[in-house]
């Protein structure tokens, strides 16, 4: 029975169950010093002074630093070399850009008297202008003595794709045109693990134990900072309570832990309490796009263009620099739009810095090129399905080279229309306006809203080149395969899973090309130690680009395999088949040989072929894939919105996903769900605001509402269509980042469609009772 | 402070200081760190353990109100190597990822069983409304709770 495709249960689940998990901030070795920020209270200002001597003087305080006693330390170095100018110190230095910026650590001997020593640093603050948002920050940049958050930059804005000198003609010349200023709501991935880091730094080197997706990648960062070699750096992600790519962000805590346990000579543990976290871990989206569209009488996209302004916080993250570039290599989502005119602006505004999350990049992109689709179906009386149908690319139209990066994307494999025509036929699609036409032209029951959303994503980053500009070494993956002397495996992936269930996966993939049994396959990552060198877990690679290096390495252990079974059996190695833990000669299943005895034997040289040497069974592959993969889906969103109040429920969700080869459907729904939770989580109820003088509005979970179990639908209608890629071995595309990706748009335009009676044509999310009920109260009006 | 706890049945006796947090007590002193923290309002549920059989969220208890009552923490829940429905529940199901809200996602549901045994789903979600979590999106916590219902969570 092949366990690639099968509903596999979770390895991870015993540890997790029983409370057995390992988490970064459950240990604390002997002599851990506990570190706690002192952050800035301001967004915009000078430090004119910091008192720490009210700190120092406390028993149990055992330091208390400021950027002064980290000033031979290099910048942190996460940017490229043409913004190098903006590499963030670890500490504020004689400015702070943000609230929640990180001025000063008081290091104690437990969390509680750090927290108090934290309260006794004094920071005195010269204010200046604060530039809280793109539009803020832009209009600072028409007077050239305005304010500058990089004074040295010179600017507050980035030009990261220019602006084309012309306006297409096929734009210019559309019978049809429209318009849509979309505002994507920032948003922060609250992992219900916030950030911990532990970093020892002893004689023989430094071990951190960080709440990180990439380790590797860590390690190589921390190695340059402290211009130590790779031999006494070991960095471990142990269980990660969650990341959504939020913790790939290179934070100051994971430089200033090994700092302060280097000149402490104790170990020295961050833990972010979760209103810290609000405010010091990169935030998400905070976009604005002004698309303009022309098209023809059938509904037709003949152009488009984009200008993407992507809001980067105060010190732009090279994930933040990269999302808007995403967006635009996406902005002609499923569609055959023969041109698209893409530009993109990355802002420096006064608040917490923005970077990847669940998506980064391509949420934007979806929402932006969905919502024009349903604007051209209203426009011209269309039912939004049919317009959509009109713009596919076709099935016999792959690879696709989208319009929004020619010669650079290429869209692998889809059928866009066949996810369609499954979603309408799961929906119900008829009978639901039939519905519709019935509840809206009633007075009480609740408005009902009808939303698609035929999305595509770039995911299984990626082709050589594509990571390395984010600061990676690489953009394989790696694998190593490893059989003991008694035939269980050992296999060691990059990857850094954080609830991915790659230990499961990656598990299903070795024991089916190995015919061996998956029980006793161990799956081991997030050891720089024990790992050889790997990239990390992030942007929907792993099966794609991890599961795909260790299929490589079993079929080479497989071979060898075979050839010592052959021998033992005295049989031609072409004879020789493997299947349920042995290997047999093909017609005598009589004459095997079992894993266990060909693993011993390749140990043992006097049982293994002339010309073999022992410990054979091994054998690590860095794997490379051409292309990115481009998942692709169709979901529905049925909402009903209460007539009084304005709250908007969902009241259905069906999701059509095609992410090629699917490696377990347990594992896959359940990315999907997460992520469609997101997706509605960010239509419905979430958004980070920043009041004019940059003070964050919503930094705890009291005001920043992440969905509960009874805020969010039931997700029953879960189905797919596989379009497999090419890109490698086994066709799998990814799956991690769909749901957010395609979920916002559903949902949006559902309310859209809802309130279209109000003569709305758009509305920007999130869809809160009170916007709701205004927009019906105007347009009533 | 000097307070005694029976901790998953053991005694437990600790000289704490009376602001000490009965989730930082479990996690620090007595070494029980399955129960976990993930905010600071007392919104997010990680915490859930429970205190005398009730679901409580131990960051907004402090150990000194623990004193001359019994805890139970995730390590608690199973019977030696015998997990409780809901444990068995959530591996059936794939109700969790990460695995950072499991364990006060457990207690929870464990404690919801003991109070409505065979609750549907909405009421499941009505009542670990004090539970988040940000992986699964919880259909499949509703599933592992429902699995649990019907394989016998009353003991």
């Amino acid at each position: 029975m092949s366990l690639v495709g099968a509903a596999v249960k979770r390895k991870e689940d015993p540890n997790l169950l029983v409370g057995r998990g390992r988490f970064v901030d459950d240990m604390s070795p002997p002599g851990t010093l506990f570190a706690q920020f002192v952050r800035s209270t301001e967004a915009h200002a000078l430090i004119t002074a910091i008192d720490t001597g009210g700190a120092e003087a406390m028993p149990g305080v055992h330091a208390v630093i400021t950027a002064a006693d980290v000033a031979g330390f290099p910048a942190t170095a996460n940017l490229p070399e043409e913004v190098g100018i903006l590499r963030r110190r670890v500490l504020a230095d004689g400015r702070v850009r943000f609230v929640g910026e990180p001025v000063a650590v008081v290091v104690a001997e437990s969390r509680y008297l750090a927290a108090d020593a934290a309260e006794q640093v004094v920071v005195d603050y010269e204010p200046l202008p604060v530039l809280a948002s793109i539009e803020a920050s832009l209009a600072a940049m028409a007077d050239p003595d305005g304010p500058r958050i990089h004074p040295d930059l010179g600017t507050n804005a980035l030009p990261a794709i220019p602006e084309p000198e012309e306006v297409a003609p096929q734009y210019t010349a559309a019978h049809h045109k429209g318009s849509l200023r979309i505002v994507n709501n920032r948003c922060a991935a609250v992992p219900i693990e916030p950030f911990t880091c532990l970093a020892d730094w002893g004689p023989d080197g430094l071990t951190l134990w960080g709440s990180v997706q990439a380790p590797h990648f860590l390690r190589g960062h921390l190695c340059e900072f402290f211009g130590i070699g790779t031999h006494e750096c070991r960095v471990i992600a142990p269980d990660v309570g969650g990341g959504f790519g939020n913790k790939i962000i290179l934070y100051p805590e994971l430089y200033l832990a090994p700092l302060l346990s280097r000149k402490l000579r104790r170990p020295v543990k961050f833990t972010l309490t979760r209103s810290e976290a609000m405010v010091m871990m990169g935030h998400g989206r905070a976009q604005v796009n002004e698309v303009e569209f022309g098209f023809d009488d059938d509904g037709r996209v003949l152009a488009l263009r984009l200008h993407t302004m992507q809001d980067e916080g105060a010190y732009p993250d090279t994930t933040g620099m990269g999302l808007g570039v995403l967006t635009s290599w996406m902005a002609g989502g499923c569609y055959a739009i023969p041109v698209i005119q893409a530009w993109v602006t990355n802002v420096i505004t006064n608040t917490t810095p923005v970077a990847a999350y669940r998506g980064a990049g391509r949420p934007e992109g979806a929402f932006m090129i969905e919502r024009v689709m349903d604007w051209v179906a209203d426009e011209l009386g269309l039912d939004p399905a049919e317009v959509r149908r009109r713009n596919f690319v076709q099935p016999d139209q792959f690879p696709y080279n989208t319009a929004a990066a020619p010669d650079m994307v290429f869209y692998d494999s889809g059928n866009y229309p066949a996810a369609l025509d499954k979603l309408l036929d799961t929906m119900g699609y008829d009978e639901l306006l039939a519905e519709q036409a019935r509840r809206n032209s009633t007075t009480d029951e609740p408005l009902m809203g009808i939303g698609l959303s035929t999305w595509i994503e770039i995911a299984s980053f990626g082709p050589p080149g594509s990571l390395e500009g984010f600061g990676h070494l690489g953009s394989w993956e790696s694998a190593q395969l490893r059989v003991q002397p008694d035939g269980s495996m050992l296999v060691s992936s990059g990857a850094a899973p954080h609830g991915q269930g790659t230990g499961t996966s990656l598990a299903q993939i070795a024991a089916d090309e190995l015919g061996a049994d998956f029980d006793t396959i161990d799956v081991r990552f997030g050891d720089t130690a024990t790992v050889q060198q790997g990239i990390g877990t992030m942007g929907s690679r792993i099966m794609a680009v991890g599961g795909d290096a260790v299929r490589k390495a079993s079929m080479a252990v497989k071979g060898r395999a075979v050839e010592i079974a052959a021998h033992l059996l005295e049989a031609s190695a072409a004879d020789i088949e493997v299947a349920d833990g042995s290997f047999s000669v093909k017609g005598t299943p009589a004459r095997s040989v079992t894993w266990r005895e060909v693993a011993f034997a390749s140990y043992r040289p006097l049982d293994i072929p002339e010309g073999m040497a022992p410990g054979s069974l091994e054998e690590t592959v860095y794997n490379s894939v051409p292309n990115f993969s481009f998942p692709s889906g169709a979901y529905g969103c049925v909402v009903g919105i209460d007539r009084d109040t304005g709250a908007v429920e969902v009241e259905r969700y069906v999701c059509i996903d095609d992410c090629g080869t699917v490696i377990n459907p347990l594992l896959a729904e359940g990315q999907v769900q997460g992520g469609v939770a997101q997706g509605i989580a960010q239509a419905l109820f979430e958004h980070i605001t920043f009041d004019e003088a940059g003070q964050p509005r919503n930094s705890t979970l009291m005001d920043y509402l992440v969905p509960a179990a009874s805020d969010l639908p039931p997700f029953k209608d879960m189905d797919r269509i596989v379009t497999p890629t090419e890109n490698n071995s086994l066709g799998a595309k990814g799956i991690g980042e769909s749901g957010a990706v395609g979920a916002p748009p559903a949902v949006a335009n559902a309310v859209v469609d809802a309130l279209s009676g109000f003569g709305v044509r758009h509305l920007d999310m999130p869809f809160t009772p009170e916007k709701v009920w205004t927009t019906m109260q105007a347009g009533r009006a | 402070m000097q307070i005694n706890i029976t901790v998953n049945g053991q005694a437990t006796s600790r000289d704490v200081e009376p602001r000490t947090l009965l989730v930082h007590h479990l996690r620090e002193e007595l070494g029980l760190t399955g129960t976990h923290v993930g905010c600071d309002t007392s919104n997010c549920g990680a915490c859930t353990v429970h205190l005398d059989g009730e679901a409580v969220k131990s960051c907004t208890v402090l150990a000194v109100q623990a004193d001359g009552h019994e805890v139970t923490t995730i390590e608690g829940l199973a019977d030696g190597d015998t997990w409780h429905p809901v444990q068995q529940g959530f591996h059936e199901c794939h109700g969790l990822q990460c695995g950072y809200c499991t364990p006060g996602m457990v207690m929870a549901a464990a404690a919801l069983l003991e109070e409505i045994p065979d609750p549907s789903e909405a009421e499941i979600r009505t009542n670990l409304e004090g539970n988040l979590c940000r992986c699964t999106g919880y259909q499949m916590i509703v599933d592992s709770v429902r699995w649990a219902a019907e394989h016998g969570a009353k003991a």
